[in-house]
């Protein structure tokens, strides 16, 4: 893994390896005009600020609070998604599983880092990790105990490898004694690990 | 082709490190490297099979010790040679020598907007009726192809059941290497955890991938 230096001023010693090859490659492909850096950062404060998992959230929320909603989310989640302006690159054709008491959905990419961005902005670092995309197929019981996540032996678990451009966005169990909560406080339970299957929503306590 | 990338069902990893609250990128440099990466996609001098061809490429011991922007780097400096955009040499000595190469278009920091939204739906329209139907048993083939694929390694000379069709998209395998998108119907199929792991494995786990039709027999 990389190591992470602070140092603002331009003396290249302190740099490591790959910070002079990204500074190089960089400053090459600018000079040859095949890329406008103001794009670039245009792009990093996309999935830095706009993009994030607060998007499936609302997604997931929606779902629970409009069964009219959740239908459409199960039958074309392209089209529901894009309903509420999540749309595009690593998002172009979605498929939305639902957990229930006997199983639980999981999803990995076991090729490479393929994961919704739209609705879950980039991922983390140990979603695109050897760890997980390795035994995720293989144990998911034992992958999910790591995340705290102890299910009933008889839950069964459906693990999604993502391996085309489909991407599947999980909406997870709508914990018990939320029914009176709004929309907006319902998202305030989804988090980011429950739509990607490795964590459950939060309790409904835990807002309160 | 059966690289590091293919990494379904590998043991000796260890655990996996989460990290609570983690930043979106931690370092600069990887900021750096996810934005180039994106605009040098948005050049269209290639196709994502083309990117993901270019990182699975990679010796596997340089891949499973380089970390996940490190394996973009690379990927960006393999297209950029092959499309013959930079040199070597340049690289090397981490300046322009040479005057550069047409591209197609130049990713302005104002169309970033409309160019995520857009992004690049992979379905395209094709003649041939589809070949499997919800429901029906099937065989994975067993092809250890040297090019791209997405096919994992795990899954290959199994027998699942078709669960979902997604329409017809482009097929990688021939898109990775200039050979066209070679369309085709796209099917989740899906395997029990036994067929896939062996009779010691958890009877309640089941796994699908997405896989086109040219991956799949009749069971």
């Amino acid at each position: 893994m990389g190591h992470e230096h602070h140092h603002d001023h331009d003396d290249h010693s302190h740099l490591s390896d790959i910070e002079l090859r990204v500074r190089a490659l960089e400053s090459i492909l600018v000079e040859k005009g095949y890329v406008d850096p103001a794009a670039i950062d245009a792009l990093v404060e996309t999935y830095e600020v706009k993009v994030g998992p607060r998007n499936g959230a609302k997604v997931v929320a929606k779902a629970w609070a409009d069964p009219a909603y959740r239908e459409w989310l199960r039958a074309d989640a392209t089209a529901a998604i894009a309903s509420l302006g999540f749309v595009g690159r690593q998002g172009e054709h979605m498929v939305a599983v639902e957990n229930t008491l006997d199983q639980h959905n999981m999803v990995v990419c076991t090729l490479c880092s393929c994961y919704p961005w739209p609705v879950l902005g980039l991922p983390p670092v140990w979603y695109k990790s050897a760890p997980y995309r390795s035994r995720a197929v293989l144990d998911p019981r034992g992958v999910l105990a790591e995340f705290g996540v102890h299910l009933p032996q008889t839950t069964r678990i459906r693990v999604w490898d993502s391996t085309a451009e489909v991407r599947y966005l999980v909406i997870p169990m709508r914990p018990e004694g939320s029914e009176s909560m709004s929309e907006e406080a319902l998202a305030e339970l989804v988090t980011r690990d429950s739509m990607i299957g490795t964590g459950l929503a939060r309790r409904a306590e835990a807002i309160r | 082709m059966n690289g590091a990338q293919d990494l379904g069902g590998m043991m000796g990893f260890g655990p996996i490190a989460i990290e609570h609250n983690e930043p979106w990128f931690h370092a600069e440099w990887e900021r750096r490297a996810f934005g180039l990466t994106l605009a040098m996609g948005a050049t269209g001098s290639w196709n994502i099979d083309m990117s993901r061809h270019a990182r699975e490429s990679l010796p596997p011991a340089e891949y499973l010790t380089s970390s996940y922007y490190e394996i973009w780097t690379k990927g960006v400096e393999r297209l950029v040679i092959a499309a013959g955009l930079v040199s070597r040499e340049e690289l090397t000595c981490g300046q322009s020598l040479a005057e550069p190469a047409p591209i197609k278009r130049v990713l302005k920091a104002e169309d970033v907007p409309a160019v995520l939204a857009r992004g690049g739906p992979a379905e395209r329209p094709i003649e041939q009726p589809m070949r499997f139907a919800v429901g029906e048993r099937i065989r994975t083939r067993n092809i250890h192809p040297p090019g791209h694929t997405r096919l994992p390694r795990y899954a290959r000379g199994k027998t699942g059941v078709v669960e979902l069709v997604h329409g017809t998209h482009v097929f990688p395998d021939a898109n990775a290497h200039g050979q066209g998108e070679q369309p085709q119907w796209l099917y989740t199929i899906c395997f029990s955890g036994r067929e896939l792991w062996g009779e010691q494995a958890d009877p309640n786990i089941s796994v699908s991938i997405d896989a086109w039709e040219s991956y799949l027999e009749p069971a």
